[in-house]
């Protein structure tokens, strides 16, 4: 007999970056009790690392802005593929979900009449990003995490869960592991809320961290709910690339905000090789128009290094790959050239861009406002995920609801930089609405005790096989594979491959082995994780190898045109079918309102 | 590739030791990549917390050759690679095992602190104006990445083990960054001097020292704190004006 404790609540949110908190907020707020599980300690998770800022579009800084820019900002940067109720409840709500983090405690960067500052992101046509400095993921989590103390919600942390529990078609709760002594707990909720972010950490080369192993995708999609879009994973142009340790850690879009720009071992600014018709209207023509928008100039376009993350990526790895790469595999990114345009330069620098200069200062040994830094793409983010009801949240699972990165539609095929932080505050209060009001209306449903039996013993099969394979060799090989074969540069074969190397590697990870016991232990943790990102890293070779064309942030060498004829505009949409096995089918995007049509035609 | 020796504590609440790992090191690597690579190929039951690897979350702290650091953010080209690296949890934290203590006494004095009020809004929208003059000194205390590193190396939490008389730098920085906060209404100075023991600070700038943030913890947090609990509970003239005038 499994030795548990079991903790009650009316809604359980399983994940405290931004997301989790704010729908954790929510619902207390509605009130109902709360439990928010935490795989990390609280105001640790991957929110904090967020630097640019939220978009919202409050016209602080240009009065043109507004809610239909902002919502055809997102729909031209996703390719028209988003769900775009999302994109219109994104756009008008953004601006409320930011003030009322300032009625928290919240300090943004000031505007000189006083009010929130805004800064210029690519893709977004007016300076739309309120923000601090380069650290307002920070600024952020830690007003959530300040305020929702407060408000009565119950924080486990250092919790993971590893399964959802069911009954009778719906999720009744959750089973996890605590790591300071191993045990296990079982919530018993009437509503879950999963706020458990993205899936990085199944690549090689990422700004993510440990945490991001797609649990909550994967939890839903065994529950039974649907992903879509999974194809969708966001290649950020510019991660660090030297030392080798620190690849893959994010360079803020915030440094080609404020002027920054690429160039390649020849010394070109590349990015002006190349504008994609979508944006042809609004690049600037030469380097001064480019130099002059960064500066505020309202008349000037932006420069073609603010295109859209899935642009400028490919841009940097066609220079490199024809040659024109920097010393270690990236190209350069040179804030330091602004010394020509303004006096006070180096300290313009270390003022706007903190954090930037103090990491490449302590990791790299560079100067950024003396050199310029090396930078490659590095994977950061998931557009694809859990299919969710615009309003609700709820997904095809009743009682089941997802928000923040780890939920989808909003982004479609390329999110934009600021985005994300907007989207998790959005949405994370929508989940926690909508799952506080089901908890209501339903009553509590019966956790089943074989169930947790079954769970349990699986979870402890890594200790019974003390000389198995260890599981971070399975989890590296995972990630080579994954960043080889599922990368920017998909291919038929590279992707049947993959799924097959899924499989074997599925294999070795049913094998895996720990030493040592239950306490705070990393190589059992890890056992347990290879699931999930098995899970997820099947789903994105799936779903990529159905998406027959190169759009947005999925690129395939054999299809390179950006819609199969005769196709229209779909999701694809991963689920579990009747005898167990991951399929994956088309499903085509409701057709666009007239009103949302009309706006998107008004902004050309 | 060179190779070094890292010594690192192993062990939980009851017992313990020191336990030398030889690995192999390469350029740019810090002290927590090296850990991670025991842990990976010797040792994977080893304890530690770590997130972003970039210095913003404040999970890694630990005492490296006995300074308190952020492994992530440790070069190892900056420490003598001759002698072995010593890599020991925080002392001024219960042991849970190995590199990872028990913090959660900070989530709990954090609670305790009155919460941020904020006055009436100053625009009918229900928005506020503040110059950013005036809030550049807030936004300092606000790069806090709660790593506690300032409270592990804070006598009196660490030699004196007042964790029930003196909530520490790290919630000096968090009071004083609500103190200061222009919109704030609230007044947090009887609880300072009274259950948060800000007069046992003795100004030793230990922690401004150790602050990955390069807060100036002492000078911009504690003494502007402490100056203001003296201004309202020990100026003489103030008191007086109390005795004759007293408060509700």
């Amino acid at each position: 007999m499994v030795q548990y404790e079991t903790h009650e609540y009316d809604v359980l949110v399983i994940g405290a970056g931004g997301a989790g908190l704010r729908a954790a907020i929510e619902a207390s707020a509605a009130g109902v009790s709360v439990g928010l599980v935490c795989k990390s300690l609280l105001g640790k998770a991957h929110t904090v690392m967020a630097e640019g800022g939220v978009a919202a579009a409050l016209a602080n800084v240009d009065e043109r802005d507004g809610w239909r820019v902002h919502f055809a900002d997102t729909m031209r940067g996703g390719q028209y593929l988003n769900n775009w109720r999302m994109a219109e409840l994104h756009a008008k709500e953004a601006p409320d979900r930011v003030r009322e983090l300032e009625a928290w405690g919240a300090l943004f960067d000031r505007t000189q009449d006083g009010r929130i500052l805004q800064r210029n992101f690519g893709g977004h046509q007016y300076p739309r990003l309120a923000h601090v400095g380069d650290r307002t993921g920070l600024e952020m989590i830690r007003v959530l995490q300040d305020h929702g103390i407060h408000q009565g919600v119950d924080v486990h942390m250092e919790c993971t869960v590893i399964s959802l529990l069911k009954d009778d078609g719906r999720v009744v709760g959750a089973f996890s592991y605590e790591r300071e002594k191993g045990r296990f707990k079982i919530f018993s909720a009437k509503a879950v809320v999963l706020a458990t972010g993205g899936v990085g950490k199944a690549f090689k080369i990422t700004s993510n961290s440990w945490e991001y192993t797609g649990d909550g995708h994967s939890l839903a999609y065994h529950a039974g709910a649907e992903l879509i879009d999974m194809e969708f994973v966001q290649f950020h142009p510019t991660g660090m690339v030297w030392p080798p340790s620190v690849r893959g850690i994010l360079v803020t879009e915030g440094v080609r905000g404020e002027g920054g720009v690429l160039t390649n071992s020849e010394g070109q600014r590349f990015m002006f090789d190349h504008i994609p018709d979508l944006y042809q209207n609004q690049t600037s023509d030469d380097p001064e128009e480019g130099w002059r928008y960064t500066q505020g100039d309202r008349d000037a376009r932006r420069p073609p290094e603010l295109l859209t993350r899935d642009h400028v990526a490919r841009c940097i790895v066609r220079e490199v790959q024809e040659g024109r790469g920097s010393p270690h595999g990236g190209v350069f990114l040179d804030i330091s050239w602004i010394s020509e345009k303004i006096s006070n330069a180096e300290e313009h620098i270390r003022r706007k861009l903190p954090s930037m200069y103090h990491q490449f200062m302590q990791l790299a040994d560079i100067d950024i406002t003396k050199e310029p830094m090396e930078v490659g793409p590095t994977t950061h983010y998931i557009m694809g995920g859990i299919r969710v009801d615009a309003d609700s949240q709820m997904t095809s699972v009743p009682g089941l609801f997802a928000g923040g990165e780890c939920g989808a539609g909003l982004h479609g095929a390329n999110r934009l930089g600021g985005n994300s932080l907007s989207d998790l505050l959005v949405f994370g209060k929508r989940a926690g609405e909508y799952a506080a009001q089901f908890a209501k209306e339903n009553s509590a449903g019966k956790v089943n005790e074989a169930e947790i039996e079954t769970v349990a013993s699986e979870a402890l099969k890594p200790f019974d096989n003390a000389d198995g394979e260890n599981p971070f060799q399975i989890q590296y090989d995972l990630q080579d594979m994954m960043q080889d074969l599922v990368g920017i540069a998909r291919s038929d074969e590279g992707l049947n491959e993959a799924r097959a190397e899924v499989h074997k590697l599925g294999e070795r990870a049913n094998q895996a082995g720990v030493g040592g016991n239950r306490e705070y232990n990393p190589g059992w943790h890890t056992a347990l994780d290879l699931e999930h990102m098995l899970t997820i890293s099947e789903a994105i070779a799936l779903a990529a190898l159905e998406r027959r064309a190169s759009i947005g942030a999925h690129s395939r060498d054999d299809y390179p045109e950006k819609e199969e004829p005769g196709a229209g505009k779909y999701n694809t949409v991963v689920r579990k079918n009747a005898d167990g096995e991951m399929e994956v089918s088309r499903e085509l995007i409701p057709e666009l309102r007239e009103d949302l049509q009309a706006v998107i035609e008004e902004m050309g | 590739m060179a190779t070094a020796t890292f010594r690192i504590w192993r062990g939980d609440a009851n017992e313990g030791k020191f336990v030398d790992y030889d690995t192999e090191v390469s350029e740019g690597m810090v002290v927590l990549d090296a850990v991670h690579k025991i842990q990976a190929e010797q040792a994977n039951d080893l304890a530690v917390r770590w997130n972003c690897k970039a210095g913003k979350c404040g999970s890694c702290s630990a005492e490296v050759n006995g300074n308190p650091k952020l492994m992530c953010m440790t070069r190892l080209n900056d420490i003598p690679l001759d002698a072995p690296v010593t890599v020991e949890p925080m002392h001024a934290f219960p042991l849970i095992k190995d590199l990872v203590t028990d913090v959660s006494w900070n989530f709990e004095v954090k609670k305790k602190i009155k919460p941020f009020n904020p006055r009436p809004p100053d625009a009918e929208d229900g928005t506020w104006r503040m110059a950013q003059a005036d809030i550049d000194r807030v936004q300092e205390f606000r790069k806090c990445i709660e790593c506690y590193l300032c409270q592990d190396v804070c006598h009196v939490l660490r030699e004196h083990d007042l964790h029930d008389k003196f909530i520490g730098p790290r919630f000096f920085v968090y009071a004083a960054a609500l103190e200061m906060h222009p919109l704030d209404t609230e007044n947090r100075l009887e609880e300072l001097k009274d259950t948060d023991g800000i007069g046992y600070c003795n100004i030793t700038k230990c922690c401004t020292k150790v602050c990955p943030e390069h807060i100036t913890i002492t000078d911009n947090a504690i003494i502007p704190l402490k100056e203001r609990v003296v201004d309202q509970f020990y100026d003489p003239i103030k008191k007086l004006f109390r005795i004759f005038r007293p408060q509700k």
